[in-house]
């Protein structure tokens, strides 16, 4: 069954549409990655899925999922430097949308955590400062409080920017560990389009539309990825 | 010492200056340690000239100060947050501009009125005379309300301060957390200022939550920590005016100099170490 539909969906910015004609859908347990330059759309397709934008036409529907069900790991740059916060403060606040009317966490919600954290590897960071840790580490973080929010849906915006090589394997490891394990359905916005052939079982490919959607194996074989991998062999 | 404190608080206007004072330092702690870290810290200035303005009206008018500055300070609160997300003008050119037309219009309503009088130097500088019966249980029943909401609110405060897209994208109510935020802000601003003066309350807000960020780092330790230096430095910096006479606004935000450059100076150590 289909987790999100995307039906002829288009953004626009001031009444300019900058991203049409997208249609495709993924169902649980895929691991989709969107590629395409820089400003071919994929923040804003991103924030549209999370309901932060709305769509100038079409429609994005959901499955067995409901909207607030999607565990987001946002681009780096959004959090800012001094900011005092535990490793644990921050996965724990993954589970804010769980919470309903209720108004503290309660044990459930810090037993979650606490397994995210030890899945991850960072229970020993638990009271350290979050500023304070590597790229690497923080990533970590920001995937166990993406965790913590769902178990269904990941929506990862390009999670290994500013990571060593080493960091981003293990990094691409994780996610794909997780989304084997849990049969968690992973949305991933990539740069890297030779990490995104390996990994993903299907390709969204934008440039201010849809250039192509399909499984990983058929966007290896096609003349835009022969274009855009430069040999095609990914 | 006991001496003083026994004089002290035999006289009936400094033991409620001093219980109200104590509560609107926690109020202002607690939100200023979200309001530091969201780019925030200009709306406790802009906020209190705006409360200036309405105290001048509210004094012309000869209606009661609180009762007309409240709401003034709370729409100013809610046009502030507006701008600041429409993003015509940016967010510190509009509390610059919001704060000096009100400050503009607060002198020009004094001089034509009352003429430049104590009231006016009250305002700006604070007095601890000023605060009569009533104003002080208004004080801390909104005081009470603020403390309330912030601890209810906590987790929701949190995510929010720490990431308003990743809780914005989960679910969260942010737009009315902020305007909750700016709400309780506004209250605690107007509560203050008699007490701390328009020019000064918003040191009680900034500083608090600055000392405590030089040595604490996790948001649960800064929020408790910085709790405990605004209402110490309050309650010390009110000794001092009581026993050198000096202006209760002025010798807080000193009190409050000296700790923030002890947590500097303790900080500086610790990473030497």
């Amino acid at each position: 069954m289909a987790q999100l539909i995307c039906k002829d969906v288009s953004f626009a910015y001031d009444g300019e549409t900058v991203l049409s004609d997208i249609n495709f859908s993924i169902d649980a347990g895929s691991y989709l990655c969107v590629v395409g330059e820089n400003g071919s759309g994929k923040t804003t397709l991103i924030k549209g899925i999370l309901g932060l934008k709305a769509p100038s036409g079409g429609k994005i529907e959901f499955g067995d999922l409901k909207p607030s069900e999607i565990g987001y790991l946002p681009q780096q740059t959004r959090i800012q430097r001094d900011f005092p916060a535990s490793v644990y403060e921050v996965v724990l606040s993954g589970r804010l949308n769980s919470m309903g009317k209720r108004l503290f966490y309660n044990a459930a919600d810090k037993k979650i955590a606490q397994d995210n954290m030890e899945r991850l590897g960072i229970e020993e960071l638990k009271n350290r400062c979050y500023m304070e840790l590597s790229g690497g580490q923080q990533q970590r973080v920001l995937l166990a409080r993406a965790m913590c929010a769902t178990k269904k849906l990941l929506l990862l915006d390009e999670p290994v920017t500013g990571l060593d090589p080493v960091a981003t394997n293990e990094m691409y490891n994780l996610i794909k560990l997780i989304n084997l394990c849990d049969n968690t359905s992973v949305i991933m916005i990539s740069h890297d389009i030779h990490a995104a052939v390996r990994y993903a079982t299907h390709i969204l490919h934008l440039g201010h539309k849809q250039l192509f959607f399909g499984t990983a194996a058929e966007y290896r074989q096609s003349d835009l990825a022969r274009r855009f991998v430069g040999g095609g062999r990914g | 010492m006991t001496e003083l404190f026994t004089e002290m608080f035999s006289y009936h206007f400094m033991t409620r200056a001093i219980v109200v004072g104590v509560l609107v330092s926690l109020c202002a702690a607690l939100l200023g340690v979200s309001l530091v870290l969201k780019r925030y810290s200009m709306i406790g200035d802009g906020l209190s000239h705006v409360g200036f303005g309405a105290l001048a009206i509210a004094a012309a008018m000869n209606v009661a100060p609180l009762a007309l500055a409240i709401p003034v300070v709370i729409a100013a609160a809610f046009l502030l947050l507006r701008i600041n997300q429409s993003s015509r003008i940016k967010g510190d050119a509009a509390i610059a501009l919001i704060s000096s037309s009100a400050l503009a219009i607060g002198v020009a309503v004094v001089s034509v009125t009352t003429g430049m009088n104590t009231d006016v130097s009250n305002y700006m500088f604070g007095s601890i005379l000023s605060l009569s019966k009533a104003d002080a249980v208004l004080s801390i029943a909104l005081s009470a309300v603020v403390l309330l909401m912030f601890v209810l609110l906590y987790p929701r405060i949190f995510a929010v301060t720490f990431d308003e897209t990743f809780a914005r994208a989960t679910g969260a109510k942010s737009q009315l957390l902020n305007t909750v935020i700016a709400v309780l802000t506004a209250v605690t601003v107007v509560i203050g200022m008699r007490m701390m003066g328009a020019l000064l309350i918003s040191s009680l807000i900034i500083f608090p939550a600055l000392t405590a960020m030089r040595l604490c780092r996790s948001f649960r330790s800064v929020v408790l920590c910085s709790a405990v230096v605004s209402v110490v430095c309050f309650v010390l910096g009110m000794t001092a005016s009581y026993a050198l006479e000096l202006p209760s606004g002025a010798s807080v935000v000193i009190v409050n100099i000296i700790a923030f450059l002890l947590f500097s100076f303790a900080s500086l150590l610790k990473r030497r170490a």
